[in-house]
């Protein structure tokens, strides 16, 4: 079975009183391991999708069933406990917590899933030695470069072992060597550890690592291929 | 869920980030209830020294204040004098024993060792009045009185205190720096129903106070006469005599009030119950206002720091956090902020109420009941005004939150 599955997923907002239609019908379906890149223009509902995807944000109808579960039926908490133990997220803006160490803000989702501290500290310090930041651990977001915030996050995002990784624009804020290498980090960690990842880009050489690209325009899919010759060192 | 150990770590980390914001939070907290601190401890000082008085009276036994509110009438001398006690203890029938009465307060040492005490000034009839043995030496003598002699009587807590286990008799003390002599030492009467200590006294001749210990020497004014009537029954007939024995001497026409009040034992303690409740009414509506108040305060910053944190809360939600967790996390920081405070403030309450009583030389009186009641109080105040912002917080959309600019 698909691990994720979405069907005809339409959703508006209200602007001004009127409503407004930004995704018309997004039908898509993902086998573990796929490592997918969504590439458009801003406003053509990659974004939007992801987030949706990612469980963050709700559509207005289709159905989305992720690892054989009907995301539409879980309410508030259950949604939390799915991000918690699912879904990794990366963000442009990496989105760590200020005046909190590397260390502890790898360790912050095991809090929510009552891990304990000491198993906590372990399998945070396991993760950021995985992302190359052995020893940066003690260290606050400040003191580290975009590079290595970005890092921080993906350690983060993989240290409850989800099985999904979601990256929006996660080399939008790094320069071309550092995109190269967090670019690089995701393959591996799609190779290696069967991480399925979701990416969302609009620069077509960030969206070469992907194994699968999808175009968005105007809220729908335009095309959907494989990318035969993945640029970088695939190690599959 | 999170734990509650992390919860109060990760609560404490945000307070501590902001340390002068959390202070000033606290601010309104502190204030409060270190004004209710030092206000229950002061007043309930300040009626133990009102219980003293109560305790000198016997059951059959009358007051007797100059009204001073009654000034603008146009009789004289609108204050009591030693000679208004003597007249009554001579003319009314129903006055077993009359004391005046001046009281004051003053350090007395002997040698190295020195007290504050209450100091009385009254005749030979003091004992009298309010059941006093004298334990060694001898009490006060009309003589003494008359002559304005420096001897002193003392109270067995005094004499414990200036002497420890020598024996004051014939010796010289100094109060306020005039030398008395000790010429006696009254029997212990223990504290009055568990409170004021009803022998930490000493007693002089009451012409000796006027004259040294107060500026009442030429007017011969008094603070009260007590009077201690024949019997219980007798009192109601005592009170019409005095009153007409009084107002007669003091020239007041008949349609002038009196310028003294006549009070009974119950009476007093009516008056004293009713001060009582008036004050703790007065303190309670102090201690809620200041911390509503305080509350609000808290509720505006925890408001502000949901808004400043609202991409943390959608960074914790992202990762997994359920509303409830967001919830607990802000609450307990309100909670947190309100609990310190009201700790502060306790603390703060007593180096006030211990400062005040210095001025008012009363001790102050710090009551168990009245620092728990502002502990739970302030917890109270934390979760009343911290729950719609912790709430509030909780309702945020992950994705709302996370786009948060």
């Amino acid at each position: 079975m698909a691990l994720i599955e979405l069907l005809d997923m339409r959703k508006s907002f209200r602007m001004g009183g009127k409503e407004m239609e930004i995704l018309h019908g997004v039908s898509l379906s993902a086998e573990r391991g796929e490592f997918i890149a969504m590439m458009g223009p801003s406003g053509s509902g990659k974004s939007t999708t992801m987030n949706i995807l990612g469980c963050l944000d709700t559509p207005t109808s289709g159905k989305y069933i992720l690892d054989g579960r009907d995301v539409d039926s879980l309410d508030g908490d259950e949604l939390a406990t799915v991000r918690n133990v699912m879904i990794g997220f990366v963000f442009q803006g990496f989105n760590l917590l200020q005046r909190t160490s590397a260390l502890a803000n790898v360790e912050m989702p095991m809090l929510y899933s009552g891990v304990g501290a000491r198993e906590r500290r372990r399998r945070a310090a396991e993760a950021l030695e995985r992302v190359g930041l052995a020893d940066r651990m003690d260290h606050d977001p400040s003191r580290l470069s975009g590079g290595q915030q970005q890092r921080v996050a993906i350690a983060r995002g993989i240290v409850n072992k989800a099985p999904i990784l979601m990256a929006d624009e996660p080399t939008g804020n790094l320069d071309t060597r550092t995109s190269e290498e967090i670019m690089a980090l995701f393959q591996e960690l799609n190779a290696k550890e069967g991480i399925t990842i979701v990416l969302v880009t609009h620069e077509a050489s960030v969206a070469a690592h992907a194994k699968r690209i999808l175009h968005f325009r105007d809220g729908v899919i335009t095309s959907d291929e494989p990318n035969a010759i993945a640029r970088g060192g695939d190690a599959a | 869920m999170i734990s509650t150990a992390e919860i109060l770590r990760v609560s404490g980390r945000a307070l501590l980030a902001n340390k002068m914001r959390s202070f000033l939070t606290m601010l309104g907290i502190i204030i409060g209830v270190g004004a209710v601190i030092a206000a229950f401890a002061v007043g309930q000082g300040a009626n133990s020294v009102i219980d003293r008085q109560i305790s000198m009276l016997g059951s059959n036994f009358m007051y007797i204040f100059p009204d001073r509110s009654a000034v603008g009438s146009f009789s004289t001398p609108r204050y009591l004098t030693i000679s208004d006690a003597e007249a009554i203890e001579r003319e009314c029938s129903g006055a077993e024993a009359v004391a005046p009465l001046i009281e004051t307060s003053a350090q007395m040492v002997y040698g190295s060792a020195n007290w504050s005490a209450e100091v009385d000034g009254s005749s030979a009839s003091f004992s009298a009045v309010h059941e006093w043995r004298v334990e060694s030496g001898r009490d006060l003598l009309e003589d003494d009185v008359r002559a304005g002699t420096k001897v002193c009587v003392l109270g067995m807590t005094v004499a414990d205190k200036l002497f420890e286990n020598a024996d004051p008799i014939g010796k010289v003390i100094r109060v306020r720096t005039v030398p008395f002599t000790v010429v006696g030492v009254f029997s212990p009467k223990g504290r009055f129903m568990g409170g004021y200590d009803q022998d930490d006294f000493i007693l002089v001749p009451i012409t000796t106070a006027q004259r040294r210990l107060t500026r009442n020497a030429n007017t011969g004014r008094v603070g009260a006469i007590m009077v201690k009537g024949v019997s219980m029954r007798a009192l109601d007939y005592l009170e019409l005599q005095i009153n007409d024995l009084l107002r007669e001497r003091h020239r007041i026409r008949p349609d002038r009030p009196n310028d003294f009040r006549v009070m009974n034992v119950s009476q007093i303690l009516n008056v004293r119950r009713q001060t009582t409740r008036t004050m703790s009414i007065l303190l309670g509506a102090i201690a809620v206002i200041s911390l509503i108040v305080g509350g609000i305060g808290i509720m505006n910053i925890m408001l502000v720091s949901v808004t400043e944190r609202t991409r943390e809360i959608g960074i914790r939600m992202a990762v997994g956090a359920k509303s409830a967790d967001i919830r607990l996390q802000f609450l307990i920081e309100a909670v947190t902020l309100s609990l310190l405070g009201g700790i502060l403030g306790i603390l703060l309450g007593t180096a006030a109420g211990l400062g005040l009583a210095r001025v008012m030389q009363s001790p102050p009186i710090f009551g168990l009941g009245s620092i728990l009641l502002a502990f739970l109080f302030s917890a109270l105040v934390g979760i009343a005004f911290g729950f719609y912002p912790a709430w509030k917080a909780s309702l945020l959309n992950p994705i709302d939150a996370l786009k948060y600019e």
